[in-house]
C-alpha cells in the first residue's frame, strides 16, 4: 500500500473517514449540477410545452444517428471509468491508468462526433443568430423552431464544456496514477462527476433527439 | 486478479450491456409513433439507465445511505422547481 494512495489529511481521524467526507462533499457538488442544469430542462420542457408543433418540426432536423451513437460511446466511457475506479481501490495503476486514457480518447470520440454535428447543423443553417434559414420552416412559426436550436445549442455546448473539463481531469490523474501519485479517493471522486456527465447526457439525447 | 476485483468488473459490464439494451428500446421506441406517450416512454427508459449508472457506476448501492440522500435532496429541490414552475405556467391564461 503506497502513501500517497492511503494518505490522510490532517483533519481526518483515518482513511475511511476522509473517504466518506469526499463522497458526501462531491455529492453536494452534484447537487447544485442538478439544479444548474435543471433551470435549463424546465425552460425546455415549458417552451416544448406550448410550441410542441415547432419543437417536433425542428427535432426532425437533427442527426439522430449521431446521437444515438454519442449516447453508446458514452455508456461506453461510463464502463471504463468504473473499471478504472476498481482498480484504483485495489491499487493497480498501471491498469487504472490505462482505464483513465481510454475513458479519456472515448470522451474525445464524443466531442469528435459532436464536432462533426456541428458542422453538418452549420451546413443545415440551423444555427440561431449566426446562419438560421427561417425558411426551413413554413408550416410552424420559424422563431418558435429557432428557439428549440437555441436550447439545443446551449444544451450541448454547456454538456460539451462539462465532458472537456473531465477528459482534462481523467488525463491529468492518468498522469499522477502512472507515477503511483493518485489516491483511490481521487479516482473515485472523479468517476462520479463523470458519471454525472453521463447522466445529462442521458435526458439531453431523448428530449433533444427523440422529440421529432 | 483479486475476487472482490473481478466481480466488481463482471457487475460493471453486465449494467453497460442492460444500458445498451435500454439505449436499443430509447432508440425503437423514438422511432415509432406513440402519440402523447413518446415523451413519458423516452423519459422513463432514460431514468431508467440514470438509475443504474447512479446505483452501480456511482457506487450508491455499496456507499452509506447517506450519499443517498444527498444524491435525492438534488431531485427534490428540482421537483419543487418543476412543481410550482408548472403550477404557476399551466394557470397563467
Amino acid at each position: 500500500m503506497s502513501d500517497v494512495a492511503r494518505h490522510v489529511a490532517e483533519h481526518f481521524d483515518d482513511f475511511p473517514q476522509q473517504h466518506h467526507a469526499a463522497g458526501l462533499g462531491m455529492w453536494m457538488f452534484l447537487g447544485t449540477e442538478v439544479l444548474f442544469f435543471g433551470g435549463l430542462f424546465l425552460g425546455y420542457s415549458l417552451y416544448r410545452h406550448d410550441f410542441e408543433d415547432a419543437f417536433r418540426a425542428a427535432g426532425e432536423h437533427l442527426y439522430m444517428w449521431i446521437g444515438a451513437t454519442n449516447t453508446g460511446v458514452l455508456l461506453a466511457s461510463s464502463l471504463t471509468m468504473a473499471i478504472a475506479v476498481a482498480l484504483g481501490h485495489h491499487e493497480r495503476w498501471r491498469a487504472c491508468r490505462w482505464f483513465l486514457i481510454a475513458t479519456a480518447a472515448i470522451g474525445v470520440c464524443f466531442l469528435g462526433l459532436k464536432a462533426y454535428e456541428y458542422y453538418l447543423d452549420w451546413s443545415d443553417q440551423i444555427v440561431p443568430v449566426l446562419h438560421f434559414k427561417a425558411e426551413h420552416f413554413t408550416k410552424v412559426d420559424p422563431a418558435h423552431a429557432r428557439l428549440f436550436f437555441v436550447f439545443y445549442f446551449v444544451f450541448t455546448l454547456i454538456h460539451a464544456l462539462h465532458l472537456l473539463i473531465g477528459i482534462g481531469v481523467v488525463l491529468s490523474l492518468a498522469w499522477f496514477a502512472g507515477r503511483g501519485k493518485a489516491s483511490p479517493n481521487q479516482v473515485e471522486m472523479t468517476g462520479l462527476y463523470w458519471h454525472f456527465v453521463d447522466i445529462v447526457w442521458l435526458y439531453l439525447f431523448p428530449l433533444l433527439y427523440l422529440v421529432a | 486478479m483479486e475476487r472482490s476485483l473481478r466481480r466488481d468488473i463482471t457487475t460493471y459490464v453486465i449494467v453497460a450491456v442492460v444500458l445498451g439494451v435500454l439505449l436499443t428500446a430509447s432508440i425503437v421506441t423514438g422511432m415509432m409513433d406513440l402519440g402523447h406517450w413518446n415523451p413519458v416512454v423516452a423519459l422513463g427508459i432514460a431514468s431508467a439507465k440514470a438509475l443504474l449508472v447512479a446505483v452501480f457506476f456511482m457506487h450508491l448501492r455499496e456507499r452509506p445511505g447517506i450519499l443517498s440522500i444527498f444524491a435525492i435532496a438534488g431531485l427534490f429541490w428540482l421537483a419543487i422547481l418543476f412543481t410550482l414552475s408548472w403550477v404557476d405556467f399551466s394557470t397563467r391564461y
